[in-house]
């Protein structure tokens, strides 16, 4: 098998399967199939992830984390399974039950929508269509009604505050969120992605032409990761489910099969805007040296998705939690200023291009001048909101 | 046939959604059940080929109003309570019925003028480019002037939102 069918394999297979049916069913069995593939593929890393996250965590913090069922632990999920199959499924009796039922279920549902336009390979994407982008982030949005839900239904004042701490963090990340992604959108001059993979395809020498080595492309990505922390409650962003102040958060309330699926949107979520990440900034499924394209597409994605996913366990081993007050002033005072300022830097960095014209002299000064502009108001901006926080020792209104 | 079966559920949805939102005793359910027609308004303008007004659509009337209704219910005293069975009639209400009516008459009039049948082949293709392209073009001014505005609302809610002897400070 050559590395050009290996690359199209999942392609040809589901040209071929629904080859085996009549014309006109045709186009309906290979949606089908990839449907069923992206609901198998995503749910089973997510297996995978859930256990390389508590190994992971465990070796942070010097224990061996779940090393009983099967070999290393690697059968966790399994019994992680059943167990959350065969628990009583408790619902509070002041409980509103109607959308406390259909909370997680909206939640899960939102999050894969947004799969349906990420491209994981070389012509694998469900729906290729021109306002890609634009869905991924409107279910973004709407899994906050779904958090919003979950609170309010539970009737639990810990389910409630940790409702309106998750949908105020997700509102205020959305916009750096979104203006990070707009950059991307910007340079592409398109909103689907496989065209926006599809421009960061090239190569200069061995390195690939992806957004992320531009510096509005690096500030984008830095204030992209950031944002997508908070959008998907990881820590240090995790103030929405704090264990320590808020039992679990929204879905405090939730036992059995409803909080695995929390938990499931929960890692989805992480790993659709690991996603679009890894396509806005790092190349989607393209190659990060030119020799070394005759790997597949796909096996790509999924080693850079795999990457994310790690960076993210790593940040969870690491930083501790925010406070409230810090997290909002560096949304809007940190993060908001910035991600405006990287816009205007992307259109200088287009019309620079055009003045200067050619030339590897042209293409330095142009690098300069943009990064110089966005490294300065970096740390001009940091410098400002640091001397203006009173930065002194802490007093606990109930502990002293 | 398919597109029919379509648009009929679409409708059933959206109209359903609207209804209960004015039915319904339970303020919160009241603002899910709009959100409900929010979507299915969004899915009907995408299942006629407009992607950019339909993902706008939910972006902006799920992420952002929906969201805007339910604090706006939460922080006041109507978390919870449920309106009472009678007919509650505000002051206006004649004004009310009024101006509903007017607001009907015009669409209705609007919709039996416009030129049908636009369906099919004969519709108008839009890309996400060529509105990109008119927003710059020709409605810059228009642009410019709704950023303005919101800008000044933005400010205006802080302002308002600001301490008192914050206020003073500056």
């Amino acid at each position: 098998m050559n590395s050009a069918t290996l690359d199209q394999f999942f392609v040809l297979l589901q040209h071929h399967v629904a080859a085996l049916f009549p014309t006109v069913l045709q186009p309906w069995v290979s949606m089908i199939l990839g449907v069923v593939g992206i609901v198998a593929v995503f749910p089973a890393i997510f297996a995978l992830t859930t256990v390389l996250e508590r190994k992971g965590l465990g070796r942070m913090q010097n224990r061996l984390g779940p090393n009983r069922v099967g070999p290393f632990g690697i059968l966790q999920p399994i019994a992680d399974a059943i167990k959350s199959l065969t628990k009583e499924d408790i619902v509070p009796r002041n409980a509103d039950d109607v959308v406390h039922f259909l909370a997680p279920v909206v939640l899960v549902v939102a999050i894969f929508l947004g799969y349906a336009v990420l491209p994981v390979g070389r012509n694998m994407v469900l729906l290729n269509i021109d306002a890609g982008i634009l869905l991924f982030f409107a279910v973004g949005a709407s899994t906050e009604l779904s958090i919003f839900m979950a609170g309010w239904s539970s009737r639990n004042k810990y389910s409630l505050l940790g409702a309106m701490r998750a949908v105020a963090q997700m509102i205020s990340y959305e916009v750096p969120l979104l203006l990070a992604a707009v950059v991307a959108v910007m340079m592409t001059g398109s909103l689907a992605p496989t065209a926006i993979v599809q421009a960061q395809g090239g190569f200069t020498g061995i390195f690939p032409h992806w957004y992320v080595f531009t510096p509005w492309g690096f500030a984008g990505f830095t204030l992209f990761v950031v944002a997508a922390l908070a959008e998907t409650n990881r820590s240090p962003f995790d103030l929405p489910e704090g264990e320590s102040e808020l039992v679990a958060g929204y879905f405090t309330e939730y036992s059995g099969f409803k909080f695995a699926l929390f938990f499931l949107g929960e890692y989805l979520g992480m790993m659709s805007i690991a996603g679009y990440g890894i396509t806005l900034f790092l190349g989607g499924w393209g190659a990060p040296f030119s020799f070394l394209t005759f790997i597949p597409s796909w096996a790509w994605f999924f080693a850079k998705l795999f990457l994310a996913i790690f960076f993210f366990i790593w940040l969870r081993g690491t930083l501790p939690r925010l406070r409230q007050d810090q997290l909002m002033n560096f949304a809007w005072k940190f993060m908001l200023p910035l991600s405006l300022l990287n816009l205007c830097v992307a259109a200088a960095w287009r019309f620079l291009g055009e003045w200067l014209g050619g030339g590897t002299v042209a293409e330095l000064i142009r690098w300069l001048v943009c990064a110089a502009v966005l490294v300065l108001a970096y740390v001009l901006l940091a410098r400002t909101l640091l001397r203006q926080q009173n930065i002194s020792p802490r007093s606990y209104r109930y502990a002293d | 046939m398919i597109e029919g079966l379509i648009f009929g559920l679409l409708s059933i949805l959206t109209l359903a959604g609207a209804a209960a939102a004015a039915l319904l005793r339970n303020l919160v359910h009241c603002a899910l059940s709009l959100s409900v027609t929010f979507v299915g308004l969004a899915l009907m303008y995408l299942s006629l080929g407009a992607q950019f007004v339909g993902l706008s659509q939910i972006l902006v009337y799920i992420g952002a109003v929906a969201i805007l209704v339910v604090f706006a219910i939460l922080l006041t005293r109507g978390a919870g309570a449920l309106t009472p069975h009678r007919l509650i009639a505000a002051a206006g209400w004649r004004l009310g019925w009024i101006a509903s009516v007017a607001v009907g008459f015009v669409l209705i009039v609007a919709l039996v003028r416009s030129p049908l049948p636009v369906s099919g082949d004969h519709a108008v293709k839009v890309t996400v480019q060529q509105i990109g392209q008119a927003l710059m073009g020709p409605y810059v001014l228009p642009l410019e002037i709704v950023a303005i505005l919101l800008t000044v609302a933005l400010i205006g809610a802080v302002i308002v939102a600001m301490p008192e002897d914050q206020k003073e400070m500056r």
